[in-house]
């Protein structure tokens, strides 16, 4: 045992006291921009995109827009240079999807508005690709 | 080897499926706040564009720059720039040594005449001919001047090469000067900081080989997307700065409760840079999280500006609209930064 445990100590939280409620007001801000980017869609097929890192969220904020949302009939997990998660929301065709990097930090969360997000459809370069290697994987098996 | 290196068939070489180079460039731009559609266009753009040729000089500098780029936050992320470049000469990373890694610099500046990517860390000494610095028998002077002359852009990474930086502080005895000082028909960008965050300078060049230009500059040539607001706008100590709360001692009640350091010489009013939002060692923290005041080492003459603890001089200027909205509270804050935001992004969207 060193003499570091006689050292008193002090944890502090230097963060701000949040508002009462601790919402900012964005949350409320990007639900009502989620409603737009619906009628778009709905009405011209235009997808969208809101980025959560644009804006600054409180913790509650968060709380707020994952309880509002809840999640939907779809939950995708994408394993590609770390985890990638995909859920849709209880309202169809809006997407919760949140990139990690491979120490499992976000490096990316967005809201979708789309059929299927991006990120979740094979790439046809890929399938061509996949395609060339079972082909080869069967031609090598042949007596 | 003949074919023209297309960057989507080197990812699919190294193993990279496409997913994750999306992936990748949902992250970059998400770290530029460009709008989320810009990934895709900038996934497709970069599946066809060639690896981008980029020779990288280092003149009289410490290569914390270089450090903080390859000891950056994400192993996988950090390794897709390199997949991204074809980084032909650096000496510091490279296996070559001597004649061999003369004539492969010589060789990528004929290949790549007029399309490669300068990139130089490091100030460049004149005084004395130039003596204080020379790479293989040649002054940093006159490697500068020759491949600037084919160079597509010039990114001058750290603030000595952006400003001078450390050489350059009094009394400056090399006679250091930046790159802007000597190179002045090309278009160059500053990405200041001692060094610069690792993922503004992946970021950028993410921009470049997207976009094939430089990124919106300010007037210190410095890219907007990562130099827009000061570290003062951006802190989460601000709302102690507007509430007069401040630190006198390192070691008060005050610096324990993690108030303001602006009475402690805190730079962070006068110094633009992300640190305060994106942060160091993969977000873990920034200087003045772990309670000491910027020293705003992003700025030009930062050395020379007085003592770092010495409070800079009031009233500050109101120079952004955040700090005038930060008067009327913290929730303005907030809504401030999030139209600032959506501005920013309608204008990169604008601009395309």
């Amino acid at each position: 045992m060193s003499g570091l445990d006689n050292i008193g100590t002090k944890v502090v939280n230097p963060l701000p006291s949040p508002p009462e409620d601790g919402l900012s007001g964005n949350a409320d801000a990007i639900l009502h921009e989620i409603v737009a980017l619906l009628e778009a869609y709905t009405a011209t097929g235009q997808t969208g995109a809101i980025d959560l890192h644009s804006l600054p969220l409180t913790l509650d904020d968060y709380e707020l827009l994952r309880i509002t949302l809840a999640d939907g009939e779809v939950h995708a997990h994408i394993d590609a240079i770390g985890n990638s998660e995909v859920r849709e929301t209880l309202y169809p065709g809006v997407w919760w999807v949140t990139y990690y990097n491979a120490e499992g930090d976000i490096v990316a969360d967005l809201i979708e508005v789309t059929a299927v997000p991006e990120i979740l459809k094979a790439p046809a370069d890929d399938v061509r690709e996949g395609l060339a290697h079972l082909r080869e994987l069967l031609k090598q098996e042949q007596p | 080897m003949n074919e023209p290196d297309i960057l989507g068939a080197s990812l699919a070489r190294s193993g990279i499926s496409r997913r994750s180079f999306l992936k990748f460039c949902t992250a970059m731009a998400s770290l530029m706040a460009l709008p989320p559609s810009a990934a895709y266009a900038m996934a497709d753009a970069l599946k066809r564009a060639q690896r981008q040729s980029v020779i990288w000089l280092s003149f009289q500098e410490c290569t914390g720059c270089v450090e903080s780029l390859t000891r950056s936050f994400d192993p996988t992320l950090e390794q897709l720039i390199f997949e991204m470049i074809s980084l032909d000469y650096q000496e510091t990373l490279q296996a070559a040594s001597g004649e061999a890694a003369e004539s492969a610099r010589k060789q990528a500046m004929k290949a790549s005449y007029g399309k490669y990517l300068l990139i130089v860390d490091g100030s460049i000494p004149t005084k004395d001919g130039g003596v204080y610095s020379t790479v293989a028998g040649v002054s940093n002077h006159d490697l500068l001047v020759e491949a600037a002359k084919g160079a597509a852009a010039i990114v001058a990474v750290g603030t000595c090469s952006s400003f001078g930086g450390i050489p350059h502080a009094n009394p400056n005895p090399t006679g250091a000067v930046s790159v802007s000082d000597i190179i002045k028909d090309k278009p160059i960008m500053n990405v200041p900081g001692c060094p610069p965050i690792p993922s503004v300078i992946a970021g950028v060049l993410a921009y470049f080989i997207t976009y094939g230009k430089l990124p919106e500059l300010d007037n210190l040539n410095r890219p907007k997307v990562f130099f827009a607001d000061t570290i003062h706008d951006r802190c989460y100590r601000r709302p102690f700065y507007d509430q007069g709360k401040f630190a006198k001692t390192f070691d008060d009640e005050g610096a324990r409760n993690g108030w303001c350091l602006y009475e402690l010489g805190c730079k962070g009013p006068t110094t633009y840079n992300a640190c305060a939002t994106i942060k160091w060692n993969g977000g873990v923290s920034f200087p003045i999280e772990s309670g000491h005041g910027c020293l705003g080492c992003s700025e030009p003459n930062f050395w020379d500006k007085g003592s770092f603890y010495k409070p800079l001089p009031v009233p500050l200027a109101d120079n952004t609209p955040i700090i005038t909205a930060a008067a009327l509270g913290g929730i303005a804050v907030g809504t401030a930064a999030a139209v600032i935001s959506r501005k920013h992004q309608t204008s990169i969207s604008e601009e395309k």
